[in-house]
């Protein structure tokens, strides 16, 4: 008879034993892929306060556009050839045409007067046929309250736009960034306007309809 | 593979039981914290018959805490304070000074707990501020934050219940028969003197006020079906009847050539308008757009947008009354009501048009509108977009906006037809329009002037009548 203590094997499955393994192991790969993408990300500089122009300033040649300026007289919408110079990425260039617009629009000798500090911000075009455009805070909140003038400012935004950037279907009038449900107590910015229904609405503010 | 089975069983079990223990507890209790810097909530514990929390979950949010667990010993340190509590023991050392307080602290791992009802004696030192704690109802009050609202009737009729409050509130509202509940989960709201308020109204009678389980209550008791809105910034809640309410209590005075509750065949109308629907109650919802906060356009030093929109709906009222058309005026008062809930009024009456009225300082003579529908968002089954609500309607809105404009011009009163992108035109079902009223020339005082709003009304008025057949037709 033997003094050595009875030792019982411990009763692990083999399979459980390559399951756990290969659990383990996939564990610290993950482990390590998270920690080399915290530091790429943690490393990188910082571009949210990167305040450098994105693109240089709009120079070369110039190009006839049309703008539809809004005219307080008689409530209309006016169709304005102008000579601008045009960038040529298609965003860009719906920026560039809302700018223009909207220097006319804060002329001391302006048809429809926009309160000092109005700003276009952005224009986005997200394929397919939607465009998003953002507008400060100051156009909003020091914009003229009534169905009229506010209805106007949009058609004349949105028209100008989809005029000169074939394929808009559909806009979106954002003010600092955000949603919000009217641009001076009236005018509806909560949905997405029909670029269809807005041609028609520009036909209907010609001059002399 | 015998133990694995065994293993898995009593797994199996024990989630099952896990289960059955955790639908069958009592709900789980909370602490609400309000200070200046974060209101929050925190979970209660059961121990010894006392409600306990933890101190360092409390301090958290408040300041720059950390706490350290030694042996029975618990030392925790706010800013320069420093408190030296032990496990099982109903005394503390804060700044090296002995302090008692109700129960015992007691240490559960690293984390130290203490009864609430010791915050009042522990808080006020550590903090060095006045703590209010409502133990009963579970509300811990930090610095001078609370909330003081008083409850009071306006004159008028239907009388308004008015609430103001010392800061602005968020409360969620719900009702059920007889009631409107008020619950502040997250507004520092304390009681009134008294927790019943009565008012003497048959109407609104009464209000009460209580708290528990962190969230302060208000239940308005009333015999009518009420409605909550906000005004001054969140400061002051409104009580006050909803239209359906009102125009119950208001249907029998309303002098109307109409067959006693029928729209559907006022003295006027020909046989053939029998195609109303059964259960429209007006003919005609006249919206004065505007009220409350928002004045809509700042006409002049003395005029405001919304007291012309109000004018001129009573005065429209009169006019199609006066031809039999029943009608009903969504805002009689100087109230705020939201563009959805003007479009509900109208969608659930049904009415056969819906009239919004806005006055502006621009243009000449009066605009007609009728909605720009936005883009997209169709119709899913019998569920109508309420975005595009307006579309099947849209042409027998434009043919009365013609037929509005064609009146104005009548009466030599300059007027053009437009689509514009204004709510609540695209959510009404039936009919709509807008319309803008400018003065005729340069003067603004025209806007109020009786004379020149009973032009304009007395124009659509005459034309509503006209198009009744086919107004009152639509389904």
């Amino acid at each position: 008879m033997s003094d050595d203590p009875i030792r019982v094997a411990p009763y692990i499955p083999r399979h459980l034993v390559i399951a756990f393994a290969v659990m383990l192991a996939a564990a610290i790969t993950l482990f390590s892929y998270a920690v080399r993408m915290r530091n790429d990300v943690t490393g990188s500089p910082v571009t949210a306060n990167d305040t450098r122009p994105l693109a240089p300033p709009v120079a070369g040649p110039t190009e006839s556009v049309t703008l539809f300026v809004a005219h307080d007289e008689d409530g209309s919408l006016h169709a304005e050839a102008a000579q601008i110079p045009m960038p040529s990425g298609r965003q860009q260039r719906a920026e560039e045409l809302l700018s223009t617009l909207l220097s006319m629009y804060l002329d001391k000798n302006s048809p429809h007067v926009l309160g000092s500090g109005a700003e276009i911000r952005s224009v986005f075009l997200i394929d397919p046929g939607e465009a998003v455009i953002d507008v400060n805070s100051a156009f909003a909140d020091t914009h003229r309250s009534g169905v009229l003038v506010e209805e106007l400012t949009v058609a004349s935004l949105i028209h100008t736009v989809s005029v000169n950037t074939p394929g808009i279907q559909k806009v979106k009038i954002l003010v600092d960034g955000k949603e919000r449900d009217t641009l001076a107590g009236h005018a509806d910015l909560s949905s997405f306007y029909d670029v269809t229904a807005v041609n028609q609405l520009a036909a209907q503010l010609q001059p002399g309809q | 593979m015998a133990t694995i089975a065994v293993l898995a069983f009593v797994v199996a079990i024990l989630v099952v039981l896990c289960a059955m223990l955790s639908s069958g507890a009592a709900p789980e209790k909370h602490l609400t914290v309000y200070s200046v810097a974060a209101n929050y909530s925190l979970p209660l514990v059961q121990r010894e018959g006392r409600d306990y929390v933890g101190l360092l979950e409390i301090l958290e949010p408040l300041g720059k805490v950390n706490a350290r667990a030694d042996g029975s010993r618990w030392r925790l340190r706010y800013y320069r304070e420093e408190v030296d509590f032990q496990s099982g023991k109903s005394q503390c050392r804060i700044q090296g000074r002995q302090t008692a307080f109700p129960g015992k602290f007691l240490l559960e791992g690293d984390r130290g707990l203490v009864p609430v009802a010791a915050l009042n004696l522990l808080l006020p030192k550590i903090l060095g501020g006045p703590v209010s704690v409502h133990e009963d109802s579970e509300r811990l009050f930090i610095g001078n934050i609370a909330t003081h609202f008083t409850a009071s009737l306006a004159a008028g009729n239907p009388p308004r219940l008015v609430f103001n409050f010392t800061a602005p509130v968020n409360p969620s509202v719900s009702t059920e028969p007889g009631s409107l509940r008020l619950a502040f989960t997250r507004d520092p709201l304390v009681a009134p003197a008294s927790p019943t308020l009565t008012f003497g109204s048959k109407a609104i009678p009464s209000a009460t006020y209580s708290e528990g389980n962190g969230i302060a209550v208000v239940v308005v008791n009333s015999n009518v079906p009420v409605m909550a809105s906000f005004s001054n910034d969140g400061k002051t809640i409104t009580i006050s009847q909803t239209a359906q309410a009102v125009a119950q209590g208001a249907a029998p005075a309303t002098p109307t050539p109409a067959a006693p509750g029928s729209a559907a065949a006022p003295a006027q109308a020909p046989a053939s308008s029998g195609a109303t629907p059964a259960n429209r109650r007006y003919f005609a919802v006249v919206d004065a757009s505007h009220g409350g906060d928002d004045r809509g356009e700042t006409l002049s030093n003395s005029l405001l947008e919304k007291d012309v929109t109000v004018a001129l709906a009573h005065a429209l009222r009169q006019e199609l009354e006066s031809r039999g058309i029943t009608t009903l005026v969504l805002r009689d008062s100087d109230a705020n009501l939201a563009v959805d809930q003007r479009a509900v009024f109208a969608n659930a009456d049904h009415a056969a048009i819906y009239i919004a009225l806005h006055a502006s300082s621009s243009g000449h003579g009066v605009r007609v509108y009728t909605a720009l529908l936005p883009f997209g968002d169709e119709d899913r089954g019998p569920f109508r977009s309420w975005a595009t609500a307006q579309h099947a309607a849209l042409p027998l809105s434009q043919s009365a906006a013609t037929a509005v404009a064609g009146e104005l011009q009548k009466r030599q009163i300059p007027v053009r037809t437009l689509a514009a992108p204004l709510r609540p035109l695209n959510n009404i079902a039936g009919a709509a329009i807008g319309l803008e009223v400018s003065p005729v020339g340069a003067d603004l005082a025209q806007l109020s002037a009786p004379d020149y709003q009973q032009l304009v009304t007395s124009a659509v008025a005459t034309a509503v009548t006209a198009a009744r057949d086919q107004l009152g037709a639509a389904p």
